[in-house]
């Protein structure tokens, strides 16, 4: 069978500055009401090179629920505060943070370790770019993970996010620097 | 970040002298376009030298791409790392009627006059890499108006605001994969990557598709712009073929008698190569069926 698509991908660009009529929208970033019951807080900065935080960039997240399983129900765009549909957006405010209410991920297969997947848009970003958050605890499922496991030990750091005292995570990003973020191609 | 009336006020929440904001520093307005055309200019002849001498075609916009000066700071500087995409990233998130209106695809109905400007309609197919049609998925679009300016408040350029025109549309593609806006041709509008340097024509399109490995954003633009050579956003695809592909066709058959000029533009996404398994060859057969 052949694997190869036989049309080539239209390609992207950025998103510029002005998106702000478009995409952000109320309660986008809001995948749970924020403190209902198993609700946590994802946050973290977004760097550029010169380490000074971006204020215009919209990160989206898609992820498995707590249990594991990948929902597919519409309700992303007119939330109705019980639905939860696994998908969510938030744009960077002024000081460079993004901040969702979602709950931890769940699992896919048994003993994988869960992640977020995530998708970076932002102006001076030509194209999208793809990565991961995985969650700190569970040892032996982060070291059996194929993609962690493909990574040298201070590059697979940057995919992992701290556990908060409010039993939130918080993950940054850096575009370039030291600790550049481990962005992903699925071609 | 989600505040209140935040579909209106998230503009407000990037101030004006945010110097990563759009306002590039003084010492970088004295580059002339010449400046950067040549600069445009040497790396496309570079590509093009590499072609001949054997070097791989790039269908994507290039990350690293210094005539796009904010995105000096802004491209990863390692290469990205191959992954095989896992469970969760070969599906993608479902939208549907309750998400999108269906009248928020005519982008000239929002107000309550006529916007300014020559009225279009913008129609195509999302398509996957095998030429299936991506059915059921959301399109978001925005622009700007017919004089070149966006409802937004970093956008200072004097041109005038639209009291009828907000440039911000939704629609779900068809069971054909189709999509369809009827909206205003948006205009050229100058920006401050360099002295006198001004965007083509073009209306920002965003894509789910069916997996999350096909999430894309990218700029529809018109025939025969003359702006094209000159703009280093566009330039930064860097291959003539690929960069056609974000230019849509006149369509004289989506024209609409004393009412609109039509414009027909396909978009392609492709994900991981997984896109197509022995057994979603026969469900797609059975399907058709």
């Amino acid at each position: 069978m052949n694997t190869t698509p036989k049309l080539v991908a239209t390609p992207g660009q950025t998103i510029g500055p002005f998106y702000g009529y478009a995409l952000p929208y109320e309660k986008d970033s809001e995948l749970l009401a924020p403190g209902s019951p198993g609700s946590i807080r994802l946050q973290g900065t977004i760097y550029d090179g010169a380490g000074e935080p971006i204020p215009d960039a919209i990160l989206e997240i898609w992820q498995p629920d707590a249990e594991g399983n990948i929902v597919s129900r519409t309700g992303s765009l007119v939330r109705d505060g019980y639905t939860f549909t696994g998908w969510g957006r938030s744009s960077s405010g002024y000081t460079g943070v993004y901040t969702f209410t979602t709950v931890n991920p769940g699992p896919t297969e048994p003993g994988a370790a869960p992640f977020i997947s995530v998708v970076l848009f932002a102006r001076g970003l030509t194209n999208r770019l793809f990565t991961r958050v995985y969650l700190p605890e569970n040892e032996e499922a982060l070291a059996c993970d194929p993609l962690l496991g493909s990574l040298d030990p201070e590059r697979r750091k940057t995919l992992i996010a701290r556990r908060d005292p409010d039993g939130g995570l918080t993950w940054d990003i850096r575009l370039q620097g030291e600790r550049e973020t481990v962005f992903l191609d699925f071609q | 970040m989600p505040q209140e009336g935040n579909q209106l006020g998230t503009d407000e929440l990037v101030p004006h002298a945010e110097p990563h904001a759009g306002h590039l520093p003084p010492d970088r307005a004295i580059e002339t376009q010449a400046d950067l055309s040549a600069e445009i200019n040497a790396m496309r002849d570079a590509y093009s030298r590499g072609l001949k001498d054997g070097a791989p075609g790039e269908t994507q916009p290039r990350l690293d791409y210094p005539p796009y000066r904010s995105s000096i700071l802004r491209h990863p500087t390692k290469s990205l790392h191959h992954a095989d995409p896992e469970t969760i990233e070969l599906h993608s998130p479902a939208f549907g009627h309750q998400d999108v209106h269906a009248l928020e695809s005519d982008l000239t109905i929002q107000h309550n006059g006529e916007p300014q400007g020559e009225r279009i309609i913008v129609a195509g197919r999302v398509l996957d890499g095998d030429g299936r049609p991506v059915a059921g998925q959301l399109v978001e679009i925005w622009q700007a108006n017919a004089a070149g300016r966006y409802i937004h408040k970093r956008d200072q350029h004097p041109a005038p605001l639209d009291p009828n025109f907000t440039g911000v549309g939704r629609c779900i593609t068809g069971p054909d994969g189709s999509y369809r806006f009827t909206t205003i041709k948006p205009g050229a509008y100058p920006w401050k990557n360099h002295l006198n340097a001004w965007r083509p024509a073009h209306i920002h399109f965003s894509m789910f598709g069916s997996e999350f490995t096909q999430r894309i954003v990218t700029q529809m633009y018109f025939p025969g712009d003359q702006l094209f050579p000159l703009d280093p956003i566009y330039q930064s695809i860097i291959d003539q073929d690929a960069r056609d592909r974000l230019v849509a066709t006149y369509d004289h058959d989506l024209t609409q008698p004393e009412w609109a000029l039509g414009y027909t533009w396909d978009i392609i996404l492709t994900g991981s190569k997984r896109t197509w398994t022995e057994n979603e060859a026969l469900g797609a057969a059975g399907d058709e069926e």
